[in-house]
């Protein structure tokens, strides 16, 4: 390929990326005149040089195109399809652009079509103007060139525009004005062939016209000379083209420079007399610094240069999916390292087509939901640290949670209850999994369910992260955290056992001394190491227990680097941390590329190769293991439950090994101390007869040894007739406290963990127990000789629904459970036999009257018996659940009031039934 | 390198194919190894292990600024590690444009030896050495093993297959 067609396709591919975002600026604002002088000229731009390199093609689409835009400038009024015709050819002009770049000669082809449609537009309205219009712009054309002198460029083109005006009987007339640009090229075939295509329609004064086109074409040639000078601004030739491999290379031996003068430098601190080389040494490190900074910065690029595409594609899809959607990029001229560019340009790309196609409603639901019509997607960039923050924001519907967590147990990403237990914030992760989408109908756009979970692994390729934050009904926010590049990176450097390893500085928040008996010490919740640091629960991932060095449990002693992974944030236990040090970051091997724990690595100063760690692949990898949930239990710290802002009532106990325990005290029926010697064993059932019963005892957990003397506690549960007694060490108080269950453990006796009054506690899961008796008990709790009824339990608090649920099985229920009144409405309808329903009157999207109303209005479900719970007793309230025929309001934490409601209502229904 | 690729070149055209090996001892066998793709041969100084990698890398040596995967042709052979802690010797050597350094105990002579008398492997060796060796060339006091660089270094898509 010879190097002028190079450069002409280098420069007629940036001309062409200018022309996309001008024309989306101009479709917006038709009259701004310097847009479209803009975008003219360089379409015109084009179609000289191809008329130059003899690619006629390209060159007769740009003719129609130009002519098209010609009509613009003329006062065509500017419409939508004209534009998308444009861009189309556009498109063509870029398709031809690529195969001219694969095989340097232009494909054989035809592009009729579009310049019959372009011609067929720009003539269309020229059927428009009355005669005696045209007579006026006649007038004006012929004025404007008795005075070429004294004119401007822009109105000398205009005024060769208008000078058109009478012409236009035959558009075709233009081609001869253009001709007349280049007068040199013209042949006299063309003239011929222009004479003939313009002898048909202007048929009312040929030779009028030829002598116009004759006076005008002296004006042109003057015009064009303007252009040529005033065109190229001055900063252009201060510029060269240098070949991106020319940079790489530079680029790697300035990376190789600075590890030698690394190792120069730990050869100088190591040697502590000065042999007159020291001096030297500093400069040759300082020269080193600034040509590493001078070479990287020849590698940026602001990063709305990744954007270029972006108007384009949100005009389109706004056109194709008939929305109304503004594109506000902020922060273009950040500027990042070109190879990270690439990476990130079509996860960007991918990201704003996502946001306009899920996210951003149509306008009559924007209108619906009170919104204004035209949504908003908004691209920012900025520097923070010594990395680029992105942000993708939304002013759409948001993530729909209950979707993507049916999603998430349909598609066996998750079970059921695992999906219950998450947080919003947990849950809206699950798009980033490979093959999730919840996209009711698959556009062209998206909604084939490839792309986040690609988006993410393209960004974390790169060491950065992207996360997620959506509000139902109010948008989405997608934040991207990328290294600026990636070639050197701030790493620090940490030793586990006698191995040292790099972790980049990008996703280390702070560092904490750690050490048995202070302050600051990790503790073990069932051998798992966690650290209260200010009030939360941060899990602790020892390195060398990864690493597969050592046994995780003597690792006390150390440094905890905080690690920040998206929202999943980690401790990672190390035993000695070292300077921080810039380094070059060297891939893995490709037989080792599958571990997931280490992203490259590197050679320090002194001369040893070390492994980079990957944070992501770190987060990634202990969470699929047994440690899973705490990872996502992590994640809730970020964002509350609606359930934790509510405080409870808890019974804080002393299980076995000291541990502390916890239960809501709405479950505890009493709690007793009884002689330790009254205390039954049947075989290895542990019993003890209690208010005329012979109740079960169960320890609270397998390391607690039921007394065999002195005084045993007890917790006592009951439900319907089966009491079961939990043996514990010790009771130790009655707490008020939000209960924030932080740590989800994997133990099925365990809720979770959380922190109660300052220290971790465990809550325990009831249901857990209740089983074990029934194991060891002939089950009493099934109502006997009736079908067990089914009960719809609607509560939004999580929390609540595990809580109660169990207890409702127990007493003989087939329990149903819903977050919300749509769900709630959604299981009914969905033909599931529900025989009561138990709702709270708060619920997170309408208010449970609302929901019983909605019942009542259901011909099928009208006289379903409803239990209501209620936080406080508003007699208001109360009086409207019984109009709503509602059984029973009930205090929220009555437990014995919502089963003695229950029985009521059963014994009802039965006797109805 | 590019002296051994002449060097190969004229010797095809020679009705007798003479080929040079750079011969290397592991556990008292000895190997031959086509010196067309022997980059160098260095002693090994510092290498870093790499936590959970595959048993046949033995880590991470610093070559002249280049990382190179240090990979042990005893593992690679089913033998145990040396147990003496001499020494180490490694044959630079490339594969898919990555460095390797192949392990190995002793790095000896360069031998020129006839392709036409190399035999193929005896059918009862260990199916492990087979997928190695290329064929065995019967010298005067002992039988030196051809070894197939690419295979030896392609443990990872073997072990995949399996």
């Amino acid at each position: 390929m010879d190097d002028l067609l190079r450069e002409f396709l280098t420069e007629t591919g940036e001309h062409l990326e200018t022309v996309d975002v001008e024309l989306v600026r101009f479709e917006r604002d038709p009259n701004n005149q310097a847009i479209l002088g803009n975008i003219f000229r360089l379409v015109h731009t084009i179609k000289g040089t191809c008329g130059f390199l003899g690619l006629p093609r390209l060159e007769a689409l740009a003719h129609a195109a130009e002519t098209l835009m010609g009509k613009f400038r003329d006062g065509m009024p500017v419409t939508t399809p004209a534009v998308s015709l444009i861009l189309v050819t556009l498109d063509r002009v870029k398709d031809i652009l690529a195969e001219l770049e694969r095989t340097a000669t232009e494909p054989q082809g035809s592009d009729e079509d579009l310049i019959d449609a372009l011609d067929g537009m720009s003539s269309a309205v020229f059927t428009m103007p009355t005669e005696t219009d045209l007579a006026v712009t006649s007038h004006q054309a012929l004025d404007r060139p008795l005075k070429p002198g004294e004119v401007s460029l822009d109105e000398l083109e205009r005024a060769f525009q208008e000078a058109s005006g009478p012409e236009t009987i035959g558009n075709l007339t233009y081609q001869v004005l253009e001709r007349a640009l280049k007068p040199g090229e013209v042949s006299l075939d063309e003239l011929e062939r222009a004479f003939r295509e313009t002898a048909g329609p202007a048929t009312h004064a040929p030779a009028q016209e030829l002598s116009l086109a004759l006076t005008t074409k002296n004006v042109t040639a003057e015009a064009t000379e303007v252009p040529e000078s005033g065109d190229q601004p001055a900063s252009k030739a201060q510029t060269i083209r240098v070949s991106v491999e020319t940079l790489e290379h530079l680029m790697t031996m300035v990376s190789e420079l600075v590890l030698t003068r690394n190792q120069l430098l730990e050869i100088a601190r190591r040697n502590s007399d000065d042999l007159g080389y020291k001096v030297p040494l500093q400069r040759l490190s300082q020269v080193t610094a600034e040509l590493q900074e001078g070479v990287m910065k020849t590698r940026m690029q602001p990063i709305g240069n990744a954007w270029q595409k972006l108007p384009r594609v949100i005009r389109d899809l706004s056109t194709e999916l008939s929305k109304k959607i503004d594109l506000v990029l902020q922060g273009a001229d950040t500027e990042l390292d070109r190879q990270v560019l690439e990476v990130i340009k079509d996860p960007l790309t991918h990201m704003v087509r996502n946001s306009a196609d899920h996210g951003i409603e149509t306008p009559r639901e924007r209108k619906a939901s009170g919104k204004p019509e035209k949504g908003t997607i908004r691209l920012n960039a900025y520097h923070e640290g010594g990395s680029i923050t992105i942000e993708i924001t939304d002013d759409g519907k948001g993530l729909s949670f209950d979707a993507i967590r049916r999603k998430a147990v349909e598609r066996n990403v998750a079970t059921e209850s695992e999906v219950e237990r998450m947080s919003d914030a947990q849950v809206a992760k699950f798009i980033f999994h490979p093959g999730f989408s919840t996209a009711q109908a698959i556009t062209s756009v998206s909604g084939r369910g490839v792309g986040m979970d690609v988006v993410k692994t393209n960004i974390e390729l790169i060491g950065g992260t992207v996360d997620i934050r959506s509000e139902t009904g109010k948008g989405t926010t997608f934040t991207i955290k990328i290294p600026l590049t990636l070639a050197i990176v701030a790493a620090l450097i940490v030793a586990s056992k006698d191995q040292r390893f790099a972790i980049p500085q990008i996703a280390v928040q702070e560092l904490v001394r750690v050490m048995p008996g202070s302050e600051q010490a990790v503790e073990r919740i069932d051998g798992t190491p966690v650290l209260r640091l200010r009030d939360r629960l941060l899990p602790i991932v020892p390195l060398s227990k990864v690493m597969g060095l050592a046994d995780a449990r003597e690792a006390n002693e150390g440094f905890v680097v905080v690690t920040q992974v998206g929202q999943q944030r980690f401790g990672i236990l190390v035993d000695g941390v070292f300077q921080t040090e810039e380094i070059v970051v060297k891939p893995m091997s490709s037989k080792m590329r599958h571990i997931q724990l280490f992203s490259g690595n590197t050679i320090l100063g002194d001369g040893a190769v070390v492994l980079i760690i990957d944070p992501n692949g770190l987060a990634r990898m202990v969470g699929s293991g047994a440690e899973d949930d705490q990872f996502l239990g992590a994640a809730s710290l970020e964002q509350p439950d609606a359930v934790q802002d509510e405080t409870l009532s808890l019974l804080v106990f002393r299980g076995g090994a000291e541990s502390l325990k916890a239960v809501p005290l709405s479950l505890v029926t009493r709690v007793e101390e009884i002689d330790a010697s009254t205390i039954e064993w049947s075989g290895d059932h542990p019993l003890v007869q209690y208010r005329g019963c012979l109740m079960p005892i169960v320890a609270s957990d397998d390391k607690l040894m039921i007394k065999q003397s002195g005084m045993q506690s007890l917790v006592v549960f009951s439900s319907n007739e089966t009491t079961l007694g939990l043996a514990v060490a010790e009771i130790i108080d009655i707490v008020e406290d939000r209960l924030d269950v932080e740590l989800v453990a994997e133990r099925s006796d365990l809720v979770g963990t959380a922190v109660i009054r300052g220290r971790a506690t465990e809550v325990i899961n009831v249901a857990h127990y209740l089983p074990l008796i029934a194991e060891a008990w002939a089950p009493s709790g099934a109502r006997n000789g009736t079908i067990a009824q089914s009960l719809l339990l609607v509560d939004s608090s999580m929390f609540f629904r595990d809580m109660l649920s169990p207890v409702l099985k127990a007493l003989g229920y087939r329990v149903h459970t819903a977050s919300s009144a749509q769900e709630a409405l959604q299981i009914i309808a969905s033909g599931t036999q529900i025989d009561m329903m138990v709702t709270d009157l708060v619920l997170s999207d309408h208010s449970g009257l609302q929901l019983v109303a909605a019942l009542r209005a259901d011909p099928d479900h009208r006289g379903m018996p409803v239990i209501a719970l209620s936080v406080g007793r508003d007699a208001h309230q109360i009086a409207l659940a019984h109009k709503l025929q509602i059984s029973e309001v009930v205090a929220k934490h009555d437990r014995r009031g919502l089963l003695s409601a229950l029985a009521e209502v059963s014994e009802f229904s039965d006797k109805a039934a | 390198m590019r002296a051994a690729n002449t060097n190969t070149a004229i010797a095809t055209k020679t009705p007798t194919r003479l080929l040079e090996y750079v011969t290397v001892v592991v556990a008292g066998q000895i190997f031959g190894l086509p010196i067309h793709r022997v980059h160098d041969v260095f002693v090994v100084s510092e290498m870093t292990t790499v936590p959970l990698c595959p048993p046949e890398i033995s880590g991470l040596l610093n070559l002249r600024g280049r990382v190179v995967t240090a990979v042990s042709l005893r593992r690679r052979l089913g033998l145990t590690d040396a147990s003496n802690g001499e020494r180490r010797m490694a044959v630079g050597l490339e594969n898919c444009g990555e460095a390797h350094g192949l392990l190995v105990d002793e790095v000896g002579e360069v031998l020129e030896l006839d392709h036409a008398a190399m035999q193929p492997n005896p059918v009862h060796l260990d199916p492990r050495w087979v997928g190695l060796s290329q064929g065995v060339h019967q010298l005067k006091d002992r039988l030196l093993i051809i070894l197939d660089v690419d295979a030896v270094l392609a443990f990872e898509t073997e072990r995949e297959v399996a």
